[in-house]
């Protein structure tokens, strides 16, 4: 199918947008990517009136590192992210994730700001911002704002933006000293949205200068942030799970306790293709190999 | 009446101006108003991969872009593609490996492949499935089209030798 009419406007700053969006309210959508939005356009389950462009506004691309915080760029690709030594010094999750969304021709287009906005339940992005505690930028004619990922992500499709407000940037703590990340998801073919997916990131060893001289597969796990996707209409960060895992070296029994508290911590709900139990099942089995990745393997 | 845009982008090395609705998607342009009827239109949603293309030079789905979002920008066709010999190679190595039926796809499993190769002109089978992904063929089973790939791969890099 085709989208239904509408205008279309090219601004090229971020005042623009704001004056486009303080006039047009809610008959007005933003569009970054498009990787999301237009397919809705084009089966009509959006119509918006009004278009409003954001790939001509410079301001809203790129990544930089300073003073221990990451910022990224609403408009910043996928594949820019995935391919960016920065990100990968700074939010290794994020690199690892980028490979797992959709396809190569998707992610030339996808902008991070529009996954966070979109806020599927089943993406990568929601989840890796709220295991990383990203702080997401707004501004509107009114004013600017920050929101705390945990407080961002509200329903399925729903997050904290008003009709009005436009996603500018992400800032994220920089990794630090001792601390690994991990990312695993299971999904029905490669490049589908996830049916379970999990992000971790937590620091491994003892404290101070003894924790750096510990191998692989040694030490004891702190300050771990667990999140699962695809089972709730937000990112859902498994607590309990990371509770039984604090302070414990990951073996068969702490790795058990923290696959037995994911109950705890939510009960998966099911979608067109997957019930609840199936979920909760690969919701452990995805907690294994990612803790056992992270303590054991690669996990930067 | 419904607003025109007067839009002006470089298509397979030829530069064109044109009069579109915002609405019109850029692979309905590139098929019905400037006749380049290699890009297939498939599910429209950004699935199914056949309408993919170059867009100043990287790929993406042309069901997934207004025409008038690509003013300035450079668009390349599976047409303009086999013209510079761009595709030569890949093409030569799908037919000999069978790798169509139908052929419905394979304009976008040319794009697909063809970025592959620039990305990582030696990749093993596994990369190959996962560089194709994005493309749907209901024919083949794709086998023959990893085949093919793998074939295109290996000759350029003796051609490289």
């Amino acid at each position: 199918m085709k989208a239904a009419r509408f205008d279309y406007i090219r601004p090229r700053t971020v005042q623009e947008v704001l004056d486009h969006l303080a006039e047009h309210g809610d008959e007005a959508k933003v569009i970054a990517g498009g990787q999301s939005l237009v397919p809705t356009m084009n089966v009509r389950l959006a119509a918006p009136a009004v278009l409003i462009d954001i790939n001509h506004v410079e301001e809203l691309s790129g990544i930089e590192a300073d003073k221990g915080t990451l910022r990224i760029g609403a408009l910043t690709r996928h594949a820019e992210i995935a391919a960016s030594e920065t990100v990968a010094a700074h939010a290794p999750l994020l690199s690892m994730a980028a490979p797992w969304i959709a396809h190569e021709a998707i992610r030339n287009r996808g902008t991070f700001g529009g996954s966070l906005a979109t806020a599927d339940p089943a993406s990568e992005w929601p989840a890796c911002a709220t295991v990383l505690d990203a702080t997401i930028h707004l501004v509107s004619a009114r004013g600017t704002r920050q929101v705390a990922a945990g407080d961002f992500f509200q329903g399925v499709y729903e997050t904290a933006i008003e009709p009005d407000e436009l996603l500018t940037h992400v800032e994220i703590p920089a990794i630090g000293e001792g601390y690994r990340a991990g990312f695993s998801e299971f999904a029905r073919r490669k490049g589908d949205y996830a049916s379970v997916g999990v992000a971790v990131q937590g620091r491994v060893g003892a404290s101070g200068a003894i924790g750096r001289l510990l191998k692989r597969g040694e030490g004891r796990l702190h300050d771990l942030r667990i999140a699962f996707f695809g089972v709730a209409a937000r990112p859902m960060l498994a607590t309990a799970a990371a509770a039984a895992l604090e302070e414990q070296p990951l073996d068969e029994s702490t790795l058990k306790a923290a696959q037995e508290a994911l109950p705890t911590d939510f009960t998966p709900m099911e979608d067109l293709y997957m019930s609840s139990a199936a979920k909760a099942h690969l919701a452990r089995v995805l907690l294994g190999r990612v803790m056992t990745t992270l303590y054991h393997g690669e996990g930067r | 009446m419904e607003p025109i845009h007067e839009i002006t982008l470089t298509v397979d090395g030829e530069q064109t101006t044109r009069r579109v609705t915002a609405r019109r998607s850029l692979a309905d342009f590139l098929r019905e108003d400037l006749g380049l009827t290699g890009t297939h239109v498939g599910c429209e949603q950004g699935v199914c991969g056949a309408c993919t293309v170059r867009f100043n030079g990287e790929q993406i789905r042309a069901c997934l872009m207004f025409a008038v979002q690509a003013d300035g920008a450079r668009v390349d066709t599976v047409e303009g593609l086999t013209e510079t010999g761009d595709l030569t190679r890949l093409q030569e190595a799908f037919h000999r490996n069978n790798a169509l039926q139908c052929g419905f796809c394979t304009p976008g499993m040319l794009i697909a492949a063809s970025d592959l190769l620039i990305r990582n002109p030696d990749p093993d089978r596994e990369e190959i499935r996962a560089g194709l992904s994005g493309n749907y063929c209901r024919c083949t089973g794709y086998h023959a089209i990893v085949d093919a790939v793998a074939e295109a791969a290996q000759n350029g890099k003796e051609a490289e030798q």
